[in-house]
């Protein structure tokens, strides 16, 4: 692949928790204004791998490059002023519940800028009006329901403009409205703004619809990628029973188990 | 038996990694103070949520336990004919000893707790997090003001105590018992000595107030991030601080009255 397309590489990427090896030795390439999707099933470490791009976590091994800049070796500095150019949804939108909705957006302008009261609020007005919440600003978080709580969570992570946005499962526990208002939004600003998004998901339709490129992983490795299509027509059994959702296949229905006879002391 | 010391050494490694976590921590949050310098408005809310708020359990206890000296007090001394010393007895027992402590178990149970529940509700809802991500430092800018705001509340708070504890002796003493009050007063003013008793007690409740507030932060940023994680956190906040508060109050003691 292109280098200069790529704004973020990873290479080699080992990761364990508690002795169990989450990811053993995986690449990947982000291409730069693409939607990328990070699919698999649950517990294959996919949020875990957002947060060693935002360094949130260190790998045991492995190098991941964000924009030319290696970030497991990045200082304290170099590394939040990478930060102010990624921006992160999280799962639950993870406001702050102590400020509205207006104040949660400012936020990181009030954080990180200079800028006049009145120019923050034109600005957070924009982002509002963005993500469709122009008349919410008043509320407070807990005031939202879910798929607002994420749209406002949104328009703060496009507060000062980053050049990436990484969504952990944004469609998780919707309803078909804000589930469809969420795949639009992720797409529309992906390309209004020109920016490049990591969706981690494993709602594979939605994920899917607007996916320019999809990585598959499981067992620590990333199984499959390509585009959609390439995806459905692969003759990968772990993308077949991923993306037709076969109860069985490479990931057996079965935990691992002492044969069923011998349990049943049947011999 | 084997079994039996593995789970001791795992305890143990368990107790010094997090010592050596909160270490870690008292002296990030520490470095994180100069942040705050031009920005005095994150400390001022927190001097409202951790000090104002427990305004009213400090100023009501530190009434009865005044009150509850003057009256045990004055049934010890009246048997002497000492009756006139009762203000010297309150306001010494106060400062030096009931002003700082109880405020301190108090404010461990009032403040400390509501610091630990809320940096671990943070925690358990991403919101930690989701700052790191947005490039701001959550010991810079949730820590350090409430540590800061601990330390000065805790000896405002224990002067607000023995201060109000002396009226309620005075109102128990003088009011309701008899006792002269311009007795209360002189002997008081006599035999308070502003170092032996006034500058030690503000020392306990300084230390007091930095270890509080220590184990409160430590607590809610090192939890669990479930809610039974939190609510274990909180426990241990309480309980930890107030036998911290106790040790070490035994030790200054020491130290100071010999």
């Amino acid at each position: 692949m292109d280098d200069k397309n790529t704004l973020v590489k990873v290479r080699n990427l080992k990761f364990a928790r508690n002795d169990r090896m989450i990811f053993d030795g995986v690449d990947l390439d982000i291409q730069r204004g693409k939607v990328t999707v990070i699919m698999g099933p649950s517990g294959t470490g996919k949020t875990t791998l957002l947060r060693l791009i935002g360094r949130q976590i260190r790998p045991l091994e492995g190098t991941i490059e964000v924009d030319g800049e290696e970030v497991t070796t990045l200082s304290h500095r170099g590394l939040y002023e990478l930060r102010k150019r990624m921006g992160m949804l999280f799962q639950n939108g993870a406001l702050l519940t102590d400020l509205n909705v207006f104040d949660n957006i400012a936020y990181p302008l009030r954080e990180h800028t200079n800028l006049s009261e009145e120019l923050i609020r034109t600005l957070v007005i924009m982002k509002l009006q963005a993500v469709g919440l122009r008349g919410a600003r008043d509320l407070m978080p807990a005031e939202l329901s879910g798929g607002m709580a994420r749209r406002v969570a949104l328009a703060r992570a496009i507060a000062l403009d980053p050049m990436m946005i990484m969504y952990d499962e944004p469609f998780t526990g919707q309803d078909p409205i804000s589930m469809g208002v969420l795949v639009r939004l992720i797409r529309n600003l992906n390309d209004a703004l020109g920016l490049t998004s990591i969706v981690v998901s494993h709602d594979i339709e939605e994920a899917s619809s607007i996916a320019d490129y999809i990585y598959l992983l499981s067992g620590g490795k990333v199984v499959a990628h390509g585009t959609t299509e390439d995806l459905a027509n692969s003759d990968s059994e772990w993308a077949q029973q991923f993306m037709n959702g076969k109860p069985d296949g490479p990931v057996p229905f079965h935990f691992q188990a002492a044969p069923y006879a011998s349990d049943l002391n049947i011999d | 038996m084997l079994n039996q010391l593995q789970i001791i050494g795992h305890k143990s490694l368990n107790f010094f990694q997090r010592l050596g976590r909160g270490h870690i921590l008292i002296f990030d949050v520490l470095k994180g103070i100069a942040s705050l310098l031009p920005r005095p408005r994150l400390v001022v809310q927190q001097l409202y949520s951790v000090g104002v708020l427990s305004l009213i359990i400090i100023v009501v206890s530190g009434f009865f336990v005044g009150m509850v000296m003057g009256l045990q007090g004055y049934n010890t001394l009246v048997d002497f004919g000492a009756e006139e010393s009762l203000g010297v007895m309150v306001a010494l027992s106060l400062v030096r000893e009931l002003g700082p402590v109880v405020t301190a178990l108090l404010f461990a149970g009032r403040a400390g707790s509501a610091l630990t529940a809320e940096i671990g509700l943070m925690k358990a809802t991403e919101q930690l997090s989701a700052m790191e991500m947005m490039a701001v430092d959550p010991i810079r800018r949730v820590l350090s003001p409430r540590f800061v705001a601990g330390f000065i509340s805790m000896p405002l708070l224990a002067a607000m105590f023995s201060a109000v504890g002396v009226l309620g002796g005075f109102f128990v003493g003088v009011g309701l018992l008899g006792v002269d009050d311009g007795a209360y007063w002189s002997q008081m003013q006599a035999s308070v000595d502003i170092y032996d008793d006034i500058y030690n007690g503000v020392i306990k409740s300084l230390v007091f107030g930095f270890v509080v507030t220590w184990i409160a932060i430590f607590e809610g940023y090192d939890a669990i991030p479930t809610s039974e994680g939190v609510s274990r956190a909180t426990t241990r906040t309480v309980v930890h601080s107030s036998l911290a508060v106790l040790g070490l109050d035994f030790i200054l003691t020491a130290l100071m009255f010999n």
